[in-house]
């Protein structure tokens, strides 16, 4: 056993220094970092090119509607990775109504696509640069965002919404 | 006073022979999304051989098929693409809801799950089950066969029917689906009474 402290604590003190602010935590040997809104764009052009991650494994959120001891609704969650040296970083954004919109992360990683699309589907995040900002399972005539916890489970009467087809008729 | 008719012939009504013809050669259109498509298949192989009761030919095609077997759920933007094959079958044309989820939703009681394709399209024939077991499949295969040779027309009356129309229903944003009954089937039923 070497004193020199290893990687995992050299990217933990490299980020505490390079975002003070930010909390920083640990749960089961896996990092965290909260980052603000507002700075969201440049904390992950860093993290991409001074710390290596270069992949971008998913995006999703969390409705903390209702959530014991939560103070903000949504918290917005982008899954990193540095695949030289395999080691993940969870960024998480805490965001509340009416100001659902982030920068899109479509320029620095080309994976946030689709995983922008799912989560403006699901959730009603804005994404602004988004190149293609459209929904992307739910079809486009449908109007809200399901997996919001002020969602009826069983809908608003979507599912039902469509002609009947009658024997003369078909 | 009895016709006397030469050796080897058969009288019957032309009904009565277009309808066996048309049972013993059903074509199926598989609509299959989820587990019961794998029975489905499993009916249509070897071992319980749908080829034993003359609806082997699957095809894939609707143009070319006249059974059309939903087998697994029907998601609401999965709908219009179903309504849309059931149009473009030709006449005469049979459903069969394949299963709990295609009959009623099943277990997915969501905001994107069709809680029965009989909402949407006419439905000759309901299998319960999940999944229907291939004998339970054959068994609706022979009662369909069964309806066809009871109730089937060379010139197709039986779906002009009123019991055969599919009652409307009116949606409201409430979410409370309401029931219109047609006004032929009011007459039947009061007829009935």
């Amino acid at each position: 056993m070497s004193d020199r402290p290893s990687y995992d604590e050299q990217l933990q003190q490299r980020l505490r220094e390079a975002f003070p602010e930010y909390p920083l935590s640990t749960f089961r040997g896996q990092l965290r970092m909260v980052a603000p809104a507002a700075e969201l764009m440049s904390t992950m052009r860093r993290l991409k090119e001074e710390f290596g991650f270069d992949m971008l494994v998913d995006v999703t959120c969390v409705d903390y509607l209702h959530y014991r001891g939560a103070k903000d609704r949504f918290g917005l969650v982008y899954l990193l990775a540095d695949t030289e040296n395999n080691r993940r970083l969870t960024v998480r954004v805490y965001l509340n109504e009416p100001e659902l919109t982030v920068p899109s992360m479509y320029p620095l990683w080309k994976a946030a696509d689709w995983l922008e699309r799912e989560v403006w589907d699901m959730f009603g995040i804005r994404f602004a640069g988004h190149p293609d900002h459209r929904r992307i399972l739910l079809p486009e005539e449908f109007t809200a965002h399901p997996l919001r916890k002020d969602y009826p489970l069983q809908g608003r009467g979507e599912r039902h919404n469509f002609p009947v087809l009658t024997r003369p008729e078909s | 006073m009895a016709v006397e008719l030469p050796e080897g012939v058969v009288l019957s009504r032309l009904d009565a022979l277009a309808n066996w013809c048309r049972k013993n050669s059903l074509w199926p259109m598989p609509f299959a999304t989820a587990c019961c498509g794998i029975e489905l298949m499993a009916t249509a192989a070897s071992r319980y051989d749908l080829a034993r009761f003359g609806a082997e030919v699957f095809r894939f095609s609707p143009r070319q098929a006249d059974l059309m077997i939903v087998a697994g759920r029907v998601v609401m933007k999965m709908l219009p693409v179903l309504q849309r094959i059931w149009l473009q079958m030709p006449e005469p044309k049979w459903c069969i809801s394949m299963g709990a989820c295609a009959s009623t939703g099943g277990v997915f009681d969501t905001y994107a799950v069709v809680q029965g394709i009989d909402r949407f399209l006419p439905v000759d024939m309901y299998i319960p089950g999940c999944p229907p077991r291939p004998e339970q499949l054959i068994q609706a295969v022979l009662d369909l066969q069964e309806k066809i040779q009871a109730e089937g027309t060379l010139s197709g009356r039986e779906f002009q029917r009123p019991w055969a129309q599919v009652r409307r229903r009116v949606f409201d944003p409430q979410g409370l689906v309401q029931l219109e009954v047609p006004p032929a089937l009011r007459s039947e039923q009061a007829s009935r009474n």
